[in-house]
């Protein structure tokens, strides 16, 4: 039990039945987040972050079919109900949203929401959970907290409601917190606090994180592992300095050759982009689900044939690519002017 | 909170005169109490009986006249009973009263529990069901429901089972020397109430169904259910203090309708209502009867859509600041 990993993923699939066919949302994937460590899942929008994260959980509508494993701590969460799960829920594994406000029930103030999180999974005095409140906004580094808890969420600006967010989140120290694109609905600056909060609260509570972004900057000072996630499969997978510096996957090079950089002269120069539009998850591409876009694909045999599995290419770096070895050396720069050529 | 409340009493001033004024003028302009006397054969009659009612001034002139009465509560006397039509209309008024009161109770109870049920258990049997039932309703005028709900509740089980007196009784809201609320009034209300309360249900249930549906689908639901709370709570403390607000909308825009049903509920069960009075006012042509029940009714109508306004600030904090 206790060599058990915090969480275990494995081969999770979650499909939903629309009126133009099934959709496959995620694709099989498996991971694991250790103790104390830091995850981050990068990829565009639609490529099955979330739905990932709210599959653990449980809270995916009830139509939907998730197959396969997510174990949390040894224990199978996939076909648990909803009563087995609620002492889950906030209590071991928090969530935090991606618009905190929407996700913040409009008609009763922040504090009452934070300590509605504590109530649920804990007997406590109301004094004592007010107080755990105010320390709590504290933590997260609102002004006057004792005032802001009686505040309504519409009273708050964007930067502090997504930290009211994070602090309801840590109400009860969970294991494992979820932020799922914290960031993206806030301005630069704000991202830049945001996830300054975060650092400091992962140092702090040594909780695990798992950080699901599309913004390749934003995990890249906080995270210790990266997967990259595209048409609802892990394509890539490994410590962060290794996808950053050694990336294996051509859709993980060329998010890197898509950043802007400061340090380089980039002026008059159009920036990277991945050509051609992400894959329909009803009707997905045959074998590597990249290939349509990939600059490297050799056609048809392998790419649009076989799907690439998810292999090791160096201890604990993972890749999905049938020509990951002739990555090998190639940066972001060289194939920006390849692209420029 | 308490200015949000005053700004709405102080708005629904403006409100009210000027409702008043035109109902003023509608009413002088279809109604001509010297009719009657055009048979006379005294050419004078007509000219005298206008200037005794003031007709022979200019209509703001008369207005202004007439309000100046109605604020110090002197609303007249009644063509028809002779009577002061103040105390016609307290008096009808103690019955309405409690016909809007149970009826409004009655459908926000019904018309929610059934919302709520349905949003929850989307597509099942009973949802189907009551879907169907609220056409049914919609479907349904009230005088003919109150008829029908006469024949199949009160005299038809009295002929059948040969009682002695039927289990809902048709006529008033109390038997012949009864009073207060006790068993033989809640008996007498059964039928009034379920006409007058039919169609409303069946709308306001199809609005709480759609509203719940609408607000359990939202993020801070998800939010909810992420950190822990149990569903009955997310659905009844999450989702309907939500869900409630577009309902009440609804409800105050209805309280017209309401007030129209009353008139023919009355009717059918001999209740001596605002809606009898307004209903034998109209048929003798008893003008100054119909002037102050026109605006007595606006009156409640605006005090029904300021508890409306009140009830929005309760639910939604958002409001209380605009």
């Amino acid at each position: 039990m206790s060599d058990a990993p915090l969480l275990e993923v494995d081969d999770l699939r979650v499909e939903f039945t629309t009126d133009d066919g099934i959709v496959t949302a995620v694709d099989g994937i498996s991971f694991t987040v250790e103790d104390h460590e830091v995850l981050g899942v990068v990829g565009e929008s639609g490529s099955g972050k979330t739905v990932t994260a709210l599959a653990i959980l449980g809270l995916l509508p009830k139509k939907t079919t998730v197959t396969g494993s997510a174990k949390w701590r040894g224990r199978e969460l996939i076909g648990l109900g909803d009563k087995e799960l609620q002492p889950l829920r906030g209590e071991e594994i928090a969530i935090v949203f991606q618009d905190a406000l929407a996700s913040f029930n409009p008609v009763f103030t922040i504090g009452s929401q934070i300590g509605e999180a504590i109530e649920v999974h804990h007997e406590i005095a109301s004094k004592d959970r007010d107080e755990r409140v105010v320390e709590l906004l504290d933590l997260v580094g609102i002004p006057n907290p004792r005032q802001r808890a009686d505040q309504y969420p519409h009273e708050f600006s964007g930067g502090m409601r997504q930290r009211a967010m994070i602090a309801m989140a840590l109400a009860n120290d969970p294991a494992l917190l979820i932020a799922d694109e914290p960031t993206t609905a806030l301005d630069v600056t704000l991202q830049a606090q945001v996830l300054e909060v975060l650092e400091r609260i992962q140092a702090r509570t040594r909780s695990s994180i798992m950080l699901i972004t599309h913004d390749l900057g934003v995990v890249a000072g906080i995270a210790d592992r990266i997967a990259v996630m595209y048409a609802g499969r892990h394509i890539e997978t490994g410590p962060v300095d290794q996808i950053f510096y050694e990336p294996r996957h051509p859709y993980t090079l060329g998010l890197l050759a898509s950043l802007p950089r400061l340090d380089r002269k980039t002026h008059g120069q159009k920036l990277y982009r991945i050509t051609g539009q992400p894959p329909s998850l009803i009707e997905r591409p045959p074998g590597c689900t990249f290939h349509p876009r990939c600059e490297f694909a050799r056609l048809p045999e392998p790419c649009a044939t076989v799907v690439p599995a998810l292999e090791e290419v160096d201890p604990s770096h993972r890749a999905a690519c049938h020509f990951s070895e002739g990555l090998v050396g190639l940066t972001p720069e060289r194939l920006r002017e390849g692209q420029r050529a | 909170m308490l200015t949000y409340v005053a700004r709405r009493v102080l708005y629904s001033i403006p409100v009210l005169l000027v409702a008043s004024f035109l109902l003023f003028v509608f009413v002088r302009a279809t109604f001509d109490p010297t009719v009657k006397l055009r048979a006379s054969r005294d050419p004078q009659a007509v000219q005298r009986e206008r200037e005794r009612l003031g007709l022979d001034k200019p209509v703001p002139e008369q207005f202004v006249k007439w309000l100046g009465d109605f604020v110090q509560g002197d609303f007249g006397h009644s063509e028809r009973t002779r009577e002061s039509v103040s105390t016609m209309i307290v008096r009808a008024l103690g019955y309405t009263v409690q016909l809007i009161f149970w009826g409004v109770v009655v459908s926000a109870i019904i018309a929610i529990a059934i919302g709520v049920y349905s949003a929850s258990r989307q597509y099942s049997k009973l949802d189907y069901t009551f879907t169907g039932l609220a056409f049914l309703g919609l479907a349904m005028p009230p005088f003919w429901f109150g008829l029908l709900a006469m024949q199949l509740l009160s005299s038809g089980p009295k002929q059948w089972f040969g009682l002695s007196e039927p289990i809902f009784p048709t006529i008033g809201l109390h038997s012949p020397g009864e009073s207060g609320i006790n068993l033989d009034y809640l008996r007498h209300l059964v039928l009034p109430v379920m006409t007058l309360t039919v169609q409303i249900i069946a709308s306001w249930s199809r609005y709480q169904r759609a509203s719940m549906l609408d607000v359990m689908s939202s993020d801070y639901i998800r939010t909810a259910r992420a950190k822990g709370v149990p569903q009955r709570r997310v659905v009844f403390k999450h989702g309907l203090r939500n869900a409630l607000i577009p309902l009440v909308t609804v409800m105050s825009l209805d309280i017209g309708a309401v007030f129209g049903g009353l008139i023919i509920t009355e009717k059918i069960f001999s209740v001596p209502g605002m809606g009898r009075l307004f209903f034998d006012s109209l048929l003798y042509g008893d003008i100054i009867t119909l002037e102050a029940w026109f605006v007595v009714s606006a009156l409640f109508i605006i005090l029904f859509n300021l508890i409306a306004d009140v009830l929005y600030g309760v639910l939604d904090p958002r409001v209380r600041l605009a």
